[in-house]
């Protein structure tokens, strides 16, 4: 398992892995907020949880497609799904590969780009914190998604819209999460727990909903 | 042990591919399975790796070294494509299928290095598989039925792009596996050289509606 750890994070950061396309993509769209909204500083910080959360949300999704289709085009999916070893896990531990490579450079992004929307510290401790609790839902989410357009030439398209009602109440939580820091009355841990809780309870439907598409879409 | 395959049939949309195949192979024993395009060759292994659900039937691998749920788990599928990932080196690739694939029980399998030399590569193991040429490539997926044991082999059409010496070369490999008591399925159309197989024809189509074809 450790092996197939280490391959996918090798492979994401050869040619063609794509491990920084997220992040640059997050980049791009928050870097370009600003201009579009204008330079009203309190309205940027006032919108910056939410636009991080939803750069961040729709960064994760790109590339999520790839996390099967790629072992499937090559023949590498036959022999996975052959072993002995209980493909759940093994799904599983794609899906943290996954994330080390896409989702951990997002959340160590997120602080300076909160800067760039003018977000205080304690924001932008709030904002990295969730998005460490909430990105890794996103992936296991996109993994079940993944798993079901396996098969599907074009696929990147499909993946983000079966998965992208799943990942909305991560969305929600992870942004409310964030107001609840900064503004005074709201307790930060109830919204954030629940992200947490929302967490865990993918990393167990994402794998076996993934482990069950991969055996059907078998050809 | 033994591989026994009971009433096999297998469907793709409507049609049966094929129905009814029954065979047993020993321990040292190979099949070579044989047909035309399209009779269902393929599918049958993949139905053995279980990779297709039969429609009905079963195999079994019977008195295996350890108890096995499926007869996947005690095989390695050679398809018609290599498993190996362009970007990573020969090694790199190798490397992983064996500490991922572990041996099956009281077998040992190669190093990576004497699995690329018995193929007659081991002096481009450092470089990217995807740098290799079609031959070369398909070699070193036949170095991945080493780094790891287990005592089934199913082979799809595993000499294409290979030219007559990597053709001999292979038949060694085979002979070795059985000579450790090993099974081997390989569907070809090329004369393996190997000596004393069992052979499977297939057949090809069974229409479920003939009368739609008239």
């Amino acid at each position: 398992m450790i092996a197939l750890l280490l391959r996918d994070l090798k492979l994401s950061v050869r040619s063609g892995g794509g491990a920084l396309i997220g992040v640059l993509f997050f980049m791009t769209v928050v870097a370009v907020i600003p201009f579009g909204v204008g330079p009203d500083l309190n309205l940027l910080s006032r919108i910056g949880p939410a636009i991080l959360w939803i750069g961040a949300l729709l960064a994760s999704l790109l590339g999520l497609d790839r996390l099967f289709q790629a072992e499937r085009e090559d023949g590498s999916l036959d022999l996975l799904l052959m072993q002995e070893t209980p493909l759940v896990l093994t799904v599983f531990v794609k899906c943290v590969a996954h994330w080390i490579a896409t989702g951990l450079p997002l959340v160590i992004a997120s602080p300076l780009l909160g800067l760039f929307m003018n977000m205080d510290e304690v924001a932008i401790g709030a904002t990295t914190l969730t998005l460490l609790a909430g990105t890794p839902a996103i992936t296991f989410i996109g993994a079940a998604g993944a798993g079901i357009a396996v098969a599907l030439p074009r696929g990147g398209l499909l993946v983000s819209i079966l998965v992208l009602p799943l990942a909305i109440p991560v969305l929600i939580f992870g942004v409310s999460a964030v107001y609840a820091a900064i503004q005074e009355p709201a307790p930060f841990l109830p919204p954030f727990l629940i992200l947490v809780a929302l967490n865990l309870f993918f990393a167990v439907i994402g794998p076996v909903a993934a482990a069950a598409a991969l055996r059907l879409s078998s050809d | 042990m033994r591989l026994v395959a009971e009433g096999l049939s297998a469907r793709r949309g409507e049609d049966l591919i094929f129905q009814d195949i029954s065979f047993e192979i020993a321990a040292g024993e190979a099949l070579v399975v044989k047909g035309p395009n399209g009779s269902g060759k393929s599918t049958l292994l993949r139905v053995l790796a279980g990779l297709l659900p039969a429609e009905a039937g079963t195999a079994k691998l019977l008195a295996a070294a350890q108890p096995v749920e499926r007869l996947s788990e005690a095989a390695h599928y050679l398809g018609h494509r290599n498993a190996m990932k362009r970007e990573l080196t020969v090694e790199e690739n190798l490397a992983f299928w064996k500490a991922f694939l572990g041996d099956f029980a009281n077998g040992a399998a190669v190093s990576v290095d004497e699995a690329a030399e018995s193929v007659g590569l081991g002096s481009i193991a450092h470089l990217p598989f995807g740098y290799l040429s079609a031959g070369q490539q398909r070699r070193m997926a036949m170095a991945k039925l080493l780094v790891a044991w287990r005592p089934v082999w199913i082979l799809d059409e595993p000499t294409a792009a290979l030219d007559v010496d990597a053709e001999k070369m292979f038949t060694g490999l085979v002979t070795t596996h059985l000579a450790r008591g090993g099974i081997a399925i390989a569907a070809t159309h090329q004369p393996l050289g190997l000596e004393g197989v069992k052979e499977l024809r297939m057949e090809g189509f069974v229409y479920a509606h003939p009368e739609a074809w008239a």
